[in-house]
């Protein structure tokens, strides 16, 4: 049944309809003083100084791949748990069973310090 | 014939919530300020019209007619998309949810709610994933040091908790057996709310839906003493509004959705069924309340001790809500 998810197009067009009509009207509305001052990054009033987009540290794309690890197991356990009461007890083994290995990981993450931020 | 009622019951759906949600998202800035002063023994906003009721309007018009400052190296086109990524997901989401049982309007039966998607939870958590975006893009796109920063920070914050906020609602689906959010508050009928099954789902649930959307204890990404507004530190005129508007309706949306899932979304005693909305209306104003109030409470957390919090007790946390939910279940 397709036909159930055309509502959530109209409101999908609604909020983008709105999103650009909001930011085009202040676009007409709002006064163009343009200065080279205004248009510097921020900076509580100093100059800028040396490059802005440099070397993130490792620590995020860290805490980005355990996420991808980790979410994979929350989208597996979705499914899992709505047919949670048909599946009964062998279900319920079968996932802890899947679980506790993925725990291993976690604490394997954990004692290598991944987790730590100092 | 049916397809075109169809579809104007569907038209005239999607424009009331979406005219209510604006009204109530303008408000709850007011709200939100009148709260947060009288926490801190001042008045808030009381200068514009009666108790300061118009002061929402005038924030609204002094939006339009503001400079748009559009930085000099700014990624432009990412720069005006990311608040609308924004607010377009925050607004999205209201699409599943369930305000009230059905009701009958000119001899028809229509359910109050704009789609029932049989996938209902799934969608809450893709669109809602979606709205990071705007965040991230916001604050890399103005090519501002303190906007990288705040990006990052609410890049790593935010798919930090939605790990432990995707485990906290299992034990609901495992309770409901479905995740059609209509059926989710059909199986609470009679006072079955899901909170006293899993009461501890429902306080991990907050924690890190106060997380996703970036609220204080865990404003890191936005923090106005070090970041100086974090990620849309760049940003003027109605873009800035939009983010805001973005983070009330994401407030309120994810306030509905905690209704939804654990207080029984309409169901409730004294009214009758075409005034059910009137319950899930009072018990999501409860929990934005509580919103409120804990801002006005807690302290900031420092970043580490939010990654900490979101990897080292939440997730271990409600992993081990789904061991024994289950374990309490099967036997």
């Amino acid at each position: 049944m397709l036909i159930k998810y055309v509502p959530v197009l109209f409101l999908l067009a609604l909020s983008i309809f709105f999103a650009v009509f909001v930011v085009f009207l202040s676009h007409l509305l709002g006064p163009k003083r343009v200065h080279p001052v205004k248009a510097a990054p921020y900076e509580c009033g100093m100059i800028s100084l040396g490059p802005t987009h440099q070397a993130i540290p490792i620590k995020y794309y860290i805490i980005a791949m355990l996420f991808l690890v980790f979410d994979l197991e929350v989208v597996f356990l979705y499914p899992w748990a709505v047919v949670f009461r048909e599946l009964g007890i062998f279900g319920f083994v079968e996932m802890m069973i899947f679980i506790f290995i993925l725990l291993l990981g976690f604490i394997y993450v954990w004692r290598k310090g991944a987790l730590e931020w100092e | 014939m049916e397809l075109v009622y169809f579809l104007i019951e569907a038209v005239v759906k999607v424009v009331v919530v979406f005219a209510v949600l604006m009204g109530t998202v303008a408000y709850l800035t007011l709200v939100e300020r009148k709260v947060l002063g009288h926490i801190q023994v001042r008045y808030g906003p009381n200068r514009v019209g009666p108790f300061g009721l118009l002061q929402p309007i005038a924030d609204g018009i002094k939006a339009f007619f503001k400079e748009e400052v559009v930085p000099a190296k700014a990624d432009k086109t990412i720069f005006i998309i990311a608040p609308m990524i924004s607010i377009v997901a925050a607004l999205c989401l209201f699409a599943v949810i369930p305000f009230g049982d059905k009701i009958e309007i000119f001899g028809r039966t229509v359910s109050l709610t704009i789609a029932d998607l049989d996938i209902g939870l799934l969608y809450v958590f893709g669109i809602a994933s979606l709205g990071e975006y705007g965040v991230v893009l916001g604050g890399w796109s103005g090519y501002n040091k303190y906007g990288v920063i705040g990006a990052l920070r609410a890049a790593a914050q935010m798919i930090s908790y939605e790990l432990a906020l995707g485990l906290s609602v299992i034990g609901v689906l495992m309770i409901s057996g479905t995740l059609n959010l209509g059926e989710i508050v059909q199986r609470q009928a009679g006072g079955h709310w899901n909170v006293l099954y899993q009461p501890f789902a429902f306080i991990f649930y907050l924690v890190c839906a106060i997380a996703e959307i970036n609220r204080t204890p865990f404003d890191m990404p936005e923090a106005e003493a070090e970041l100086a507004c974090g990620f849309n530190i760049e940003y003027s005129s109605m873009k800035f509004s939009l983010f805001f508007m973005a983070e009330y309706a994401h407030l309120v949306a994810v306030c509905a959705i905690a209704t939804t899932l654990f207080l029984g979304g309409w169901h409730g005693p004294f009214l009758p069924p075409s005034l059910s909305w009137i319950w899930f209306v009072i018990k999501t104003g409860v929990l934005v309340y509580f919103c409120i109030w804990e801002r006005g409470t807690f302290p900031r957390l420092r970043y580490d001790q939010i990654m900490k919090l979101g990897w080292k007790v939440l997730l271990p946390l409600t992993l081990a809500n789904i061991f024994f939910t289950g374990l309490i279940m099967v036997l």
